[in-house]
């Protein structure tokens, strides 16, 4: 069986960024990418970042794919593309199933010292009557058709959720040249950022806030959507129905972290809404509860592509350490770093809630490791 | 939400799962998103729940009254991905 130092699974900005690391520290890394390219959903990231210098504010997410994969290859890190892994199994034995053609598949087991899991998330659904017509979809998918398969999926959209996926979303599909029939939020307020929010209505994109989908109507596909009115207890008004003429449903209900991978190697798990539901803990190493796999962005909590960049980058940091590639107290220095970093990206938007779910897998980390349950 | 839990509803579409088949598992002692799999296969198709999982969730807390942290997840299997039979038992494993 094939061996090898670290071994990464999902290449998008955290185990990228994790793989940049321990190459640089002089690792043997693979980095294993279910997709036909590496990048993660930085691939279809047209819109520019905010934020600092430090994290690419400024640069558009499809550059900073370009940019950190340049850097992988630069560090000889081995990018496996059009591969799946089936799964982690005893003594960090990983199979891969690659795709070497339409037909073609090859099916190779490596045993690695060090296995990141950097998996990313999955799009929430929601459910209403008409949900499993075609024509509602989720708002990251559309996301990936028109920005990257430079497929629009439909003329005319409705966008379930105002938050910032639900807002980029829109104006994009909007710049494509899609209609955009309105945006619905359960919520009172818009949820995402005020900037994408502003460039929409200055469009005169109306955004019905305290309203949900009651139904999508349709015969072979959705023709009509119906939003109404909605309760605090989820109930919507009667009589307040509006009735839109739409061929594309769009969900941005927000993303839950994909946890297979860290629920197979047996990690231990924390709950809590702030970052998108369950997600194993993990240490200041970002190593998970069992010994050796480690974990990193949005697999361990929702967050950002820039989190996911940092936490990568801890990880990477940590696993050089711990194969003896960086000296214990250099690695506590850049460690550290990257912990500053991280602080300062979650002082951010919505940041408070996000650094006490952190705090809350930190502890529960501490906990398990102690023998408690 | 509250005014649209219709029965005919599909929640799984995978294995064709409706609302009114995960409150017959409930009724029958089901208490978390695997019991539930367990009895009605929700979440056992070709997404393995990635899609439903949440939904199946939410009606399990609805419900019963319980907080989501309370409701559980599906335990993910092996194969993580879908892969054919041709791949697993073509050449077989590397050597």
């Amino acid at each position: 069986m094939r061996q090898c130092e670290v071994l990464v699974i999902g290449g998008g900005p955290a185990g990228l960024s994790a793989a940049i690391e321990a190459a640089k520290a002089g690792a043997q890394v693979v980095v294993v990418e279910t997709n036909r390219e590496v990048g993660g959903q930085l691939v279809k990231q047209t819109h520019k970042f905010f934020g600092s210098s430090r994290h690419r504010a400024g640069t558009r997410g499809i550059d900073i794919a370009k940019i950190l994969r340049k850097q992988c290859e630069d560090l000889h890190v081995e990018l496996k593309v059009n591969s799946l892994v089936m799964g982690i199994y005893a003594d960090n034995v990983v199979a891969i199933d690659e795709k070497k053609s339409l037909t073609e598949h090859n099916i190779e087991r490596i045993q690695a010292k060090k296995i990141v899991i950097s998996t990313g998330a999955s799009e929430n659904s929601i459910r209403f009557p008409g949900w499993t017509l075609p024509g509602v979809m989720g708002a990251g998918a559309i996301q990936t058709m028109c920005n990257y398969h430079r497929v629009i999926p439909g003329r005319k959209l409705l966008m379930i959720g105002s938050g910032s996926v639900g807002l980029i979303v829109c104006y994009q599909l909007m710049q494509a040249g899609a209609e955009i029939v309105g945006i619905v939020e359960a919520l009172p307020h818009i949820n995402g950022y005020a900037v994408h929010a502003s460039k929409l209505t200055r469009e005169g994109i109306p955004i019905y806030t305290g309203y949900t989908i009651k139904e999508a109507r349709g015969k072979e596909r959705v023709e009509q959507a119906v939003i109404a009115k909605v309760n605090p207890d989820w109930s919507t008004v009667p009589g307040s129905e509006i009735v839109l003429d739409t061929d594309i449903v769009a969900v941005g209900a927000g993303l839950k972290p994909l946890i297979g991978m860290a629920h197979m190697s047996g990690c231990e798990f924390v709950y809590d809404k702030a970052l998108g539901g369950w997600a194993p803990c993990h240490n200041k190493n970002m190593e998970s509860t069992h010994k050796g796999i480690y974990v990193a962005g949005d697999t361990t909590g929702l967050e950002e592509a820039s989190t996911a960049i940092e936490e990568g980058t801890i990880s990477g940091i940590a696993i050089a350490e711990s194969l003896g590639y960086i000296p214990k107290d250099k690695a506590k220095t850049l460690k550290d770093e990257g912990w500053e970093r991280l602080a300062g990206l979650r002082s951010g938007f919505k940041g408070e809630d996000r650094v006490k779910a952190k705090m809350k897998q930190l502890n529960r980390y501490d906990e398990v490791m102690k023998g408690g349950k | 939400m509250k005014d649209n839990l219709r029965d005919d509803e599909l929640v799984c579409r995978c294995e064709e799962v409706t609302v009114g088949d995960i409150r017959k598992a409930i009724q029958a002692g089901a208490r978390d998103v695997t019991e539930v799999k367990l009895r009605t296969r929700a979440g056992m198709g070709l997404c393995q729940g990635r899609t439903c999982e949440l939904l199946v969730q939410q009606i399990i807390c609805r419900e019963l009254g319980i907080s989501a942290d309370k409701a559980g997840f599906s335990t993910p299997r092996t194969p993580q991905r879908p892969v054919t039979f041709g791949t697993l038992g073509g050449d077989g494993f590397d050597k």
